[in-house]
């Protein structure tokens, strides 16, 4: 019943022109099971500095983030981790004074390059946040489309309507609410307001989909919704989330990746990453191994 | 909607619900200071039904020039809904792209200078807004309405004579415009400026460029107040005196034409000219006429007041 489409234009790799198919050398999976349903694409950061005016928050940061996988980012508050997540989609330099020094990029294509339009790095790089805010003015159909209405795009009425209710199913959302489609979006619940969110952010088809601590505003049952919806998600999109609950990175992931931070002052550093399953059971290090077994000070 | 037994909120009849002594003396004087409104509201309109009484039973043949009160009163009316009319529509477009640039397109320092600048505008004496439309922007628009009346005469705006002093209905307008600019920009820059972070970058996350996040984001957050500031603004432009009387050259005539000096007098001009110089049943007309300005202020006010609380029903902030 779910009908999730080949439907991937890569429209920004005809535009940059860059190297046709680059490195693509697809990692030893951990779990083989989910199948692929459209290839996304990968994430590699080199060397990421992350600053807040002098402040620098996220230190010398490397990491490849593998396509079609979920990568789970763990680690105490204040480490950097949404700092470092939104520096992934350009969003962070929308904050006064922050700026990133090194490299991100999505196959192959750096991001940060100068010639490089945030505004197309958004739309393949899409984010759900925390609080779930869909737009308060606009109806749950509105707010589906609501990014297939931007960007000069001309979308014919019934593929809008395809589209919304593919994203809607998507997001298992639509079988609640496909008989209020013209209602207002606030009349939601959290948890449904948060996989319409997800609906939104899925519709336009990005190839990776950040997502900053989504569940720590939901019930336990809502939480185990999104995170099998994750799991569906995966096939066709990236997935990176930022989490505070150790179960579901456990749960939802491919990858963990483990932040940490000497001191309050010092700049966050990504410590250890390596599969889930090893992050858990055999950690390289020792404070990564006290942090996800509950023993940190 | 069950309420728990505790926190159950007061059902009708329930009887009394425990009340601190701090909550009552302020629900006290907040009453207090609520009645207090109502009956200046009440003692104003009282007193203007009264004074407006013997104008409005008074036989025609008693009145000014041997008008009915209707005919006096109308080209005030006239006059005053259009200055208003244009002022409103120069002032809201202008007021809404100087809140949107200093609460989202510009830098800091300069935003701030720009907010600040705007609300000077604020502290200028209207009479300082009069003497410089007659004297500096009157003139100057000359040119500008002869060229109008010239090129555009077939609109029924620009249909001309223009005049040669510029003391017309679109300077009155203008002056006007500038005058409730400052408070309207305020209203809309302070609301803008509120638009919760969250949903512009909500926006700006699904690929919207800035002014797309604008138009989808803090332009509808935003609306209501718009209205409301406008409203605030209106009731300005309805009210203000001393600029219309200096600028305007007035005739009597009702007519949709911006920029002879043939024009219809506002409300409040008139009473500012006639006042000083009337006496028996002349000023009881001049109230009349200020009852009818305070009864369209009062609609302006209410029809603000439904379209906000209608927005506000309809899932808005
Ligand atoms: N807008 C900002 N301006 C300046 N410093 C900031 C800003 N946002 C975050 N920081 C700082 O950057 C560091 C990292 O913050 P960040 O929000 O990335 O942490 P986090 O790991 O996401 O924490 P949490 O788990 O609590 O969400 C913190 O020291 C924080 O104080
Ligand atoms: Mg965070």
């Amino acid at each position: 019943m779910n009908e999730t489409e080949t439907m991937k234009e890569k429209e920004m790799v005809d535009a940059q022109a860059g190297p046709a198919d680059p490195i693509m050398d697809p990692p030893a999976s951990p779990s083989a099971t989910a199948t692929v349903d459209a290839k996304a694409k990968r994430i590699d950061a080199e060397d990421l500095n992350i600053y807040y005016g002098d402040f620098l928050a996220v230190k010398d940061c490397s990491v490849n983030i593998h396509p079609n996988k979920v990568t789970a980012l763990i680690g105490s508050s204040g480490c950097g981790k949404s700092t470092f997540l939104r520096s992934l989609n350009r969003m962070h330099e929308l904050i006064d004074g922050a700026r990133v020094e090194g490299k991100v990029l999505l196959d192959g294509t750096d991001i940060y390059a100068r010639n490089m339009d945030p505004v197309l790095v958004r739309q393949q790089i899409g984010m759900v946040f925390q609080q779930p805010n869909p737009f308060p003015t606009m109806s749950i159909y509105e707010n589906t489309a609501a990014g297939l209405r931007l960007n000069r795009k001309k979308t014919k009425k019934t593929e809008l309507d395809g589209i919304v209710e593919r994203s809607l199913t998507g997001a298992h959302l639509w079988d609640e609410v496909k008989d209020r489609l013209d209602k207002p979006a606030g009349g939601l619940s959290g948890g449904q307001q948060q996989r319409l969110c997800i609906a939104r952010a899925t519709a336009i088809e990005p190839e990776v989909l950040l997502m900053d601590e989504p569940c720590s505003a939901l019930d336990p049952i809502a939480t185990l919704a999104i995170e099998d919806l994750i799991n569906e998600l995966k096939k066709r999109f990236t997935i990176v989330i930022v989490t505070h609950n150790m179960q579901q990175a456990a749960r939802a992931s491919d990858y963990t990746g483990f932040f940490n931070i000497e001191k309050s002052g010092d700049p966050g550093v990504l410590v250890e990453i390596d599969e889930t399953e090893k992050i858990f059971s055999n950690p390289r290090l020792k404070e990564t191994e006290d942090y996800v077994s509950g023993r940190f000070g | 909607m069950s309420a728990g037994p505790i926190s159950a909120p007061e059902a009708p009849g329930s009887g009394k619900a425990i009340r601190r002594p701090g909550d009552r003396v302020f629900s006290g004087l907040a009453i207090a200071a609520g009645l207090t409104i109502l009956i200046v509201l009440a003692g104003v309109a009282i007193f203007l039904i009264g004074e407006a009484w013997p104008a409005i039973t008074a036989p025609v043949s008693d009145l000014p020039d041997g008008k009915s009160l209707i005919h006096y009163i109308w080209p005030l009316v006239f006059g005053t809904l259009l200055s208003s009319t244009i002022a409103i529509i120069i002032a809201v477009p202008m007021a809404i792209a100087v809140a949107l640039f200093t609460s989202h397109i510009a830098p800091k320092a300069i935003s701030m200078s720009v907010s600040y600048l705007v609300d000077l505008l604020a502290a200028i004496p209207s009479i300082i807004y009069g003497i410089w439309g007659i004297a500096v922007l009157g003139p100057a628009s000359v040119p500008v309405t002869q060229w109008l009346s010239d090129h555009f005469g077939f609109i029924p705006f620009f249909d001309g004579p223009a005049s040669t002093t510029g003391r017309t209905m679109l300077v009155a307008g203008l002056v006007l415009a500038l005058m409730i600019l400052p408070i309207v920009c305020a209203v809309a820059r302070e609301v803008f400026q509120q638009t919760p972070k969250g949903l512009q970058e909500s926006a700006l996350a699904l690929g919207a460029t800035r002014w797309e996040m604008i138009r989808m984001v803090v332009l509808p957050f935003g609306r209501s107040a718009v209205v409301a500031g406008s409203m605030l603004g209106l009731g300005r432009a309805l009210g203000e005196t001393m600029a219309v009387t200096i600028i305007l050259s007035v005739t009597g005539t009702i007519t949709f034409d911006l920029i002879s000096s043939e024009n219809p007098s506002t409300i409040a001009a008139n009473i500012a000219l006639q006042f000083p110089e009337s006496s028996g049943l002349d000023v009881n007309v001049l109230i009349a006429t200020g009852l009818v300005l305070f009864a369209i202020t009062l609609a302006v006010n209410m029809f603000a007041r439904t379209i906000i609380s209608r927005r506000e029903a309809a899932g808005g902030r």
